[in-house]
């Protein structure tokens, strides 16, 4: 039986020959997410904003009155309604943002819920309510936090690993990496302005942690072939071990690719957001993997001697009392 | 490195049976089959976003707490010093600033007033919830402590959990999950529901039932302009009756509160036939209520629900009965929910819905059904991509990942952890993201065996070298799992669940039982060469 071999053997592309140009292009890539970020500002959805989301079906239509339902929830005066066609073109989903002040009045999103939905439901009789999700200003505070929290403590907290198991140079390699991920994820959300919300936390989230399975990959081969090669200089090294995983790297990105699709194409609506930023993720964090973390290595100056055990004055003193030396 | 003894071939299959099998009453049910009931029936639950169902998070101001136990505290004082004898008479009351304030007309009544008050500073407990300061001689300050506030916030909640539970019950729904959250917070899970706003309505109706003779001295301009009598209270009439838009004063003071029912319920007035409440007061609660009949028959009494006045009806004649009537524009609907709320005891301190979030049940069942769908394709994209390109090693993958599928639904099961919309998302990462590992034992073997290495040499390096990648990239995979669980809500802590478990099942089953049967195909076999 012929097997498929997506990377042939021997691969030997020089990556680092391109490192220069690339580092450019991801502190250009880093530096222009933030600005658009900053200009353009994240689409929060109701769980960061507060506020009300109903997601609605028209049973007995065809496509849902987009534009009369933005009249219509706009004309209650909270504001600029988004409404959005959902999954199908008989579903809508209605967000209607938090009035100014409501975040000290913990029941406001609430009554505000109540009244978007009795309103849609006495003007459209067909319209079924299949959920809403509701969150006053308060929560989605409390909310924003704790997601940069978290987003924080597990890039220290893999950074940290990753020195604790290899050297300081592989943490900060890594924790700059990731960096580079998150960066461009959120760029990607304040471009494309799609809804950013708890599960997109959640998708970026595992974004750390599978583009972290690729720095580790690289690193750990790194290390093997540091403690093998002991005069190879740094850089040919470096293309050999990415060289070497490469194999791995297209195989690994590419199975969880064709298992994410399927979910992009045919899953739930709800979860397209989510799944989309894991698949664009995906691909961001084995491009860093080799762009970001390796190089950084040999910017920080990496070497040999980092993983082979120096022999102190002590060890000598040892072997000369053993007559070793 | 490949030997496997008899034992842990035993103990190996047999934590994978055990596992897998835990999964079948969960498949059975997603495929609508009936699990035999003879037998044990360990299910993943469904989280509201599948199920359908409503999830409130409902918090209680501190401030609320605060002012209630002020209020009371003046009650208690004004009792002891008008009870003391000879009476102690004070003057200028004021609860401004949310200290209880006072000034003693006579300073010759210092100690006996403090005599009085020390006890009642202590609660049940041994925390000293009120701090007393006497300024200039005669006036008496009293603060409360935040421990004793803590403590009272802290009781309260315990007792709003109750009750919330209670009302749930009342409404019949299945299986509500209700627990406390934090110093100030209930969350409340019901699955299933069909009219999600009749459960608000009856939780944000905190069902705190008053009696207060009318104020009749008060001139009807002034109340209706908000202008309160001395030692009286205005309350707006509620939305529904006939005098909405109109005040009621009351008299502060001599009333009583409906927290001593023993039952309420809804019906038919049969002279007037209006809706109203019928409540039986417990024995205290009767004495008290025949007390203020008796000595106020022929005035009118407001009832007072949530500080909006009801009605306002005359005391024709004393109720001795321990029962009463409320009338009050009732439809059957809010006569029958206030009768709940009312049986189900008062909540002691307001709570508004914070955070809901509702799934209608058809949107649950068609996430799933889509979710599934997904699922099996991108599985089979995954198995054709595995075996087309490692041959025999890729069908090993292949047992291991349908294998880790089934282990990690059992071990959901086995731990009753919660399945959600976001968790279906995990099982497919997990389903491309558990191939890792043999994939990356896999392309060693291949460069083992490109280096000239024998077939047996080849696979336990294989083995060996890859195992430290495999075991770094799922640990700093499982560090980021943890940060994603203490992370967001119910539906995005079920995504970490299932990534966390499915960290372990499948380096279980990708490493170790692919081991074992690699292993004992190459000891039957003995292959000179190996297709990879």
């Amino acid at each position: 039986m012929k097997l498929l071999k997506l990377v042939p053997d021997n691969t030997n592309i020089k990556f680092l020959k391109l490192r220069i140009p690339f580092f450019v292009l991801s502190i250009v890539l880093i530096v222009g997410s933030w600005a658009a970020v900053l200009t353009n500002g994240l689409n929060f959805g109701v769980d960061f904003a507060g506020g009300q989301e109903v997601r609605m079906t028209f049973t007995e239509r065809q496509t849902a009155p987009i534009a009369s339902l933005r009249e219509l929830v706009g004309s209650l005066g909270y504001g600029e309604p988004a409404v959005q066609e959902f999954g199908a073109p008989n579903q809508v989903s209605v967000r209607v943002p938090l009035p100014e002040g409501a975040e000290d009045t913990p029941g406001a999103a609430t009554a505000i819920g109540a009244r978007v939905i009795d309103t849609i439901s006495a003007e459209y009789p067909d319209a079924r309510t299949d959920g809403n999700d509701t969150v006053s200003g308060k929560v989605a505070g409390e909310f924003r936090d704790s997601a940069i929290l978290a987003l924080l403590g597990a890039m220290l907290a893999v950074a940290l690993y990753i020195w604790v198991r290899f050297e300081w140079q592989f943490g900060a390699g890594a924790l700059f990496a990731l960096f580079h991920d998150v960066s461009v994820t959120l760029g990607l959300f304040a471009l494309t302005q799609m809804e950013f919300s708890l599960q997109i936390v959640a998708a970026i989230l595992a974004i750390i942690g599978y583009s972290l399975n690729d720095t580790v990959v690289v690193y750990d081969r790194i290390r093997e072939n540091l403690k093998k090669y002991r005069k190879m200089p740094l850089g040919e090294l470096f293309d050999l071990s990415v060289n070497e995983t490469l194999a791995r790297t297209v195989m690994t990105s590419l199975s969880l690719f064709v298992a994410l699709i399927p979910l992009l194409i045919f899953g739930p609506p709800s979860l397209f957001g989510m799944v989309a930023a894991i698949t664009v993720g995906l691909f961001i964090g084995t491009y860093s993997s080799v762009y970001m973390a390796g190089p950084l290595l040999i910017w920080m100056g990496v070497t040999s001697n980092s993983f082979v055990p120096q022999e102190t004055a002590m060890d000598r003193q040892e072997k000369i009392a053993r007559g070793e030396a | 490195m490949l030997e496997f003894p008899l034992w842990k071939k035993v103990l190996l299959w047999g934590l994978t049976l055990a596992a897998s099998v835990l999964s079948l009453p969960s498949l059975f049910t997603v495929s609508g089959l009936d699990w035999p009931a003879a037998l044990p029936n360990p299910q993943v639950n469904l989280g509201l976003d599948l199920a359908g169902g409503s999830h409130l998070l409902l918090e209680a101001k501190a401030g609320d707490v605060r002012a209630q136990r002020l209020e009371n505290m003046e009650d208690t004082v004004r009792q002891l010093m008008r009870n003391a004898s000879p009476r102690i008479r004070i003057g200028d009351v004021s609860t401004a600033g949310g200290r209880l304030s006072f000034i003693l007309e006579s300073p010759a009544d210092i100690d006996r007033a403090r005599g009085l008050i020390e006890p009642v500073m202590q609660g049940a407990t041994t925390i000293r919830e009120w701090d007393l300061a006497v300024v200039d001689g005669q006036r008496m300050v009293l603060t409360q402590t935040d421990a004793g506030v803590n403590q009272a916030i802290d009781d309260a909640m315990d007792s709003a959990t109750e009750v919330v539970r209670r009302r749930i019950d009342e409404l019949g729904t299945r299986e509500p999950t209700i627990i406390r959250q934090g110093s100030t917070r209930i969350v409340v899970q019901v699955p299933g529901l069909e009219d999600p706003d009749a459960l608000k309505r009856l939780l944000g109706q905190t069902a705190q039932l008053e009696f207060k003779l009318v104020d009749l001295n008060a001139l009807p301009a002034n109340v209706q302009a908000g202008i309160a009598p001395a030692g009286s209270q205005i309350f707006p009439y509620a939305p529904g009756t006939p005098q909405e838009g109109q005040f009621e004063a009351v008299r502060r003071l001599g009333g009583i509160r409906g927290d001593n029912l023993t039952g309420a319920q809804a019906g038919v007035d049969p002279q007037t036939n209006q809706n109203v409440v019928n409540i039986t007061f417990d024995a205290q609660g009767g004495a008290k209520f025949a007390k203020l009949t008796t000595e106020n028959t022929g005035k009118p009494f407001a009832i007072i629900l949530d500080g909006q006045v009801l009605s306002a009806p005359n005391i024709n004649e004393p109720i001795i009965g321990g029962s009463a009537q409320i009338s009050g524009s009732f439809t059957p609907e809010t006569a029958n929910q206030l009768a709940i709320a009312l049986r189900s005891g008062a909540l002691p301190v307001p709570l508004a819905v914070v955070e809901e979030r509702t799934v209608g049940p058809d949107l649950g069942k068609d996430s799933i059904r889509k979710g599934l769908l997904a699922m099996a394709i991108g599985s089979i994209a995954v198995i054709v991509l595995m075996i087309a390109t490692y041959g025999r090693f890729g069908v090993y993958a292949t047992a291991a990942l349908v294998i880790n599928v089934f282990m990690l639904l059992g071990v959901m099961a086995l731990l009753g952890f919660t399945l959600t919309l976001p968790g279906i998302a995990g099982f497919v990462i997990t389903i491309g993201a558990a191939v890792d590992a043999n994939v990356l034992i896999n392309e060693r073997i291949r460069e083992e065996r490109a280096r000239g290495r024998k077939v047996v040499a080849a696979v336990e390096a294989g083995y060996k070298e890859a195992s430290r990648a495999i075991y770094d990239a799922n640990v700093t995979n499982f560090i980021a799992g943890v940060a994603l669980a203490t992370f967001g809500t119910g539906p995005v802590r079920g995504f970490a669940v299932v990534l966390i478990i499915g960290i372990v099942t499948s380096v279980f089953a990708g490493v170790t039982l692919t081991r074992m049967w690699v292993a004992g195909w190459l000891r039957r076999a003995r292959p000179n060469d190996i297709t990879i």
